[in-house]
C-alpha cells in the first residue's frame, strides 16, 4: 500500500523543511536514530552522520551535491551484525541500489532499518564542491536553480562545475525500493516536498506526523524528461568509450597512469572483500622469480599487476556494478573506471538479464546458474 | 623463419579433462606439444584472475577443461565456471581484446581422443590468430 503526501515549505528553504522532517521522525518515535549528512563547521564538506538526539539536526542536510562515500558501505556496518534500534537512512538511488547489492552479498541486513530515499540531483565531486560550497544560496545546500530545474525535469551544475561523470550519465535519478521516497523532480518546491510512502511504515509516518496527503501532477512528465536526457547522454558516453577502447594498445592506454593504489576498491561500496586477493601475497614471488622472467625476456615489469587488478577487479564485481562512480571518485590518476564500469557493466548485466539494486528476489548472477544456459560452450 | 608456435595454458579438472589428457596419453593419441596443464581440482575454482594472468603474461591461449554438464564430481562448479567465463570473455570484447583465445569445453574422463582433437583445433586456429598481442605490449 503506496501513500502520498505533501511537505510544506517555508519561505522557500527546502533544507530548513527536510531537518523539521527529519527531526519530527525522530521526535515522533518513528525511528530511533537517523544516518543523515551533516555540514561540517568548516562548509567545505559534508559527512554522513548517526542522530539520535534531534538538535544535533541542526546542520543536516540531506540535499548537499556532494558524495563522499557511498552510505550502502555505512548501512552495512550498522546492520551486518544486526541492528537492534530502529534506523532511519537517507540514501540516493545509487546508495539504494548498492545498499540491496550488499543484503543479497551478505553483507547488510534491512532489519530494523527505515530507508529514506531522496531524488538526487547531481552531485559535484568532494574537492569541487568545497570550492563552490561559499557560492551556494544557503551556504552548503542545493542551488534555488538546480530545485528549479528539478521541476522541470532538467539540472545543470553551477556554472564553471560539472556533476560528477556518473552521474552525468545516470538513468536512476530515483531510488526505488524505499520506505519513503523525499520527491524533488516535477515538484514546486518552492512551498512544498513530495513523500511518497510505502506500506505500514508510510501509514505510521502520516498518523504520527499529522501529514497531508496530497501529489505532485507535474512530476510524471519531468522524470520522464530528465531519464531520457540521461538515457541519450549514457548512450553517447558508451559510444564514445567503445570507439576510444578497441584493441590491446588502446586498452593499455587506459590504464598506463594507474599507481596500482587500490583506493578504488577501496571506495567501491560493492568490494567487501575482507582481504582482497591483491592484498595477499598470491602475487608476490620469490626473489629471484623476478630476474628469472627478466632473464627470459629480456625485461620483466614491476609492479607486475596494475592491469590484472583492474581486470580482476571488474570481473569480480561488475555483475552487481550500480555506477555510483565512487571509484573514479577516489582515483589520483583520473582514471575513467566509472565510464568504463558502466559501458562493461551494461553489456554483462544484460547476458543475464540483471538489473543490479532492482530487486532482492533476482540472485546474484554469479552466486547461481541455469542448467540451459550458454549453449555454445559444448 | 621458424612457424609461431601458439602457447596454451589449460586448466583442467582432475576428475574429466585432466583424466581424459591422461588417457590421451596412455592411448599414445598424438597431438600438438603447445599445451601446458594445471591440473585443478574442478573448473568451479578458476578464478578468472590466473586465466587474465595467463594471457598478461603472454599466452596465447587459455584452455578451461572440465566435466560435461551434470556430470561434475561437485555437482554444479562447470556450470559455475560457465558463468564466470561467459563474464570473463564478456569483458574481454567489451575491452577490445579477443574473447576467442579463452576456450571452454568440456572432456569426460574417456574422451582422450576429444581432448587430442581439442588441442589440435585451438593450435590450429591460435596459429591462424597469430601471436597474443598482449604479451607483447604488457613485456615493455
Amino acid at each position: 500500500m503506496s501513500v502520498k503526501a505533501v511537505l510544506e515549505v517555508k519561505e522557500g528553504d527546502v533544507v530548513a523543511a527536510l531537518r523539521e522532517f527529519l527531526r519530527r521522525l525522530l521526535e515522533a518515535k518513528v525511528v530511533d536514530a537517523l544516518l543523515v549528512p551533516v555540514e561540517l563547521p568548516s562548509g567545505d564538506a559534508v559527512v554522513q552522520t548517526l542522530i539520535k538526539d534531534p538538535d544535533k539536526l541542526a546542520n543536516a542536510n540531506p540535499l548537499a551535491p556532494v558524495m563522499m562515500v557511498n552510505s550502502a558501505k555505512l548501512v552495512s556496518n550498522l546492520t551486518r551484525r544486526g541492528n537492534r534500534e530502529r534506523v532511519g537512512v537517507v540514501l540516493k538511488s545509487c546508495e539504494m541500489r548498492a545498499l540491496f547489492e550488499l543484503v543479497k552479498l551478505q553483507q547488510a541486513t534491512l532489519d530494523n532499518l527505515v530507508t529514506l530515499g531522496i531524488d538526487c540531483l547531481g552531485s559535484y565531486e568532494a574537492t569541487q564542491y568545497a570550492e563552490l560550497a561559499g557560492e551556494l544560496d544557503d551556504g552548503a545546500g542545493s542551488s534555488a536553480d538546480q530545485l528549479r530545474g528539478a521541476r522541470e525535469g532538467q539540472v545543470v551544475p553551477m556554472d564553471g562545475y560539472e556533476f560528477r561523470v556518473a552521474c552525468q550519465i545516470c538513468e536512476h535519478p530515483i531510488a526505488s525500493n524505499v520506505d519513503v521516497n523525499i520527491g524533488l523532480f516535477g515538484v514546486d518546491t518552492e512551498t512544498a516536498i513530495l513523500l511518497e510512502m510505502e506500506g505500514e511504515i508510510g501509514q505510521e509516518i502520516v498518523e504520527k506526523l499529522g501529514l497531508q496527503e496530497g501529489d505532485a501532477p507535474g512530476r510524471e512528465e519531468a522524470v520522464a524528461k530528465l531519464v531520457s536526457g540521461r538515457e541519450r547522454a549514457r548512450d553517447e558516453a558508451f559510444a564514445r568509450f567503445h570507439e576510444t577502447v578497441k584493441d590491446t594498445s588502446s586498452l593499455l592506454a587506459q590504464f598506463s597512469t594507474c599507481i596500482a593504489c587500490h583506493n578504488c576498491a577501496q571506495a567501491c561500496p560493492i568490494c567487501y572483500c575482507k582481504e582482497c586477493i591483491f592484498e595477499t601475497d598470491t602475487f608476490r614471488h620469490p626473489s629471484d622469480r623476478y630476474l628469472l622472467w627478466a632473464d627470459r625476456k629480456g625485461a620483466a615489469r614491476m609492479p607486475s599487476d596494475t592491469l590484472l587488478f583492474q581486470l580482476t577487479r571488474m570481473n569480480h564485481m561488475v555483475t552487481s556494478c550500480v555506477g555510483c562512480g565512487m571509484c573514479e571518485s577516489a582515483c589520483p590518476s583520473d582514471l575513467p573506471l566509472t565510464l568504463m564500469f558502466r559501458a562493461v557493466g551494461d553489456k554483462v548485466q544484460e547476458l543475464f538479464d540483471y538489473l543490479p539494486g532492482a530487486s532482492l528476489e533476482e540472485e546474484l548472477p554469479v552466486a547461481t546458474f541455469k542448467e540451459d544456459e550458454f549453449p555454445e560452450y559444448k | 623463419m621458424d612457424e609461431f608456435e601458439p602457447r596454451i595454458v589449460a586448466f583442467l579438472c582432475n576428475w574429466c579433462a585432466y583424466t581424459g589428457a591422461d588417457l590421451a596419453g596412455t592411448s599414445r593419441i598424438q597431438y600438438p606439444p603447445n599445451v601446458r596443464s594445471i591440473r585443478v581440482m574442478c573448473t568451479g575454482g578458476v578464478d578468472p584472475i590466473y586465466v587474465i594472468k595467463a594471457l598478461l603474461e603472454g599466452a596465447d591461449g587459455v584452455l578451461i577443461g572440465g566435466c560435461h554438464p551434470g556430470d561434475c564430481h561437485y555437482q554444479s562448479g562447470n556450470l559455475k565456471a560457465r558463468r564466470r567465463m561467459a563474464i570473463l570473455r564478456s569483458i574481454l570484447e567489451q575491452l577490445g581484446l579477443d574473447p576467442d583465445r579463452v576456450w571452454l569445453r568440456w572432456i569426460s574422463a574417456s574422451e582422450g581422443k576429444l581432448f587430442a582433437d581439442t588441442i589440435t583445433e585451438m593450435v590450429q586456429t591460435l596459429k591462424e590468430k597469430g601471436p597474443n598481442p598482449m604479451g607483447e605490449a604488457w613485456a615493455i
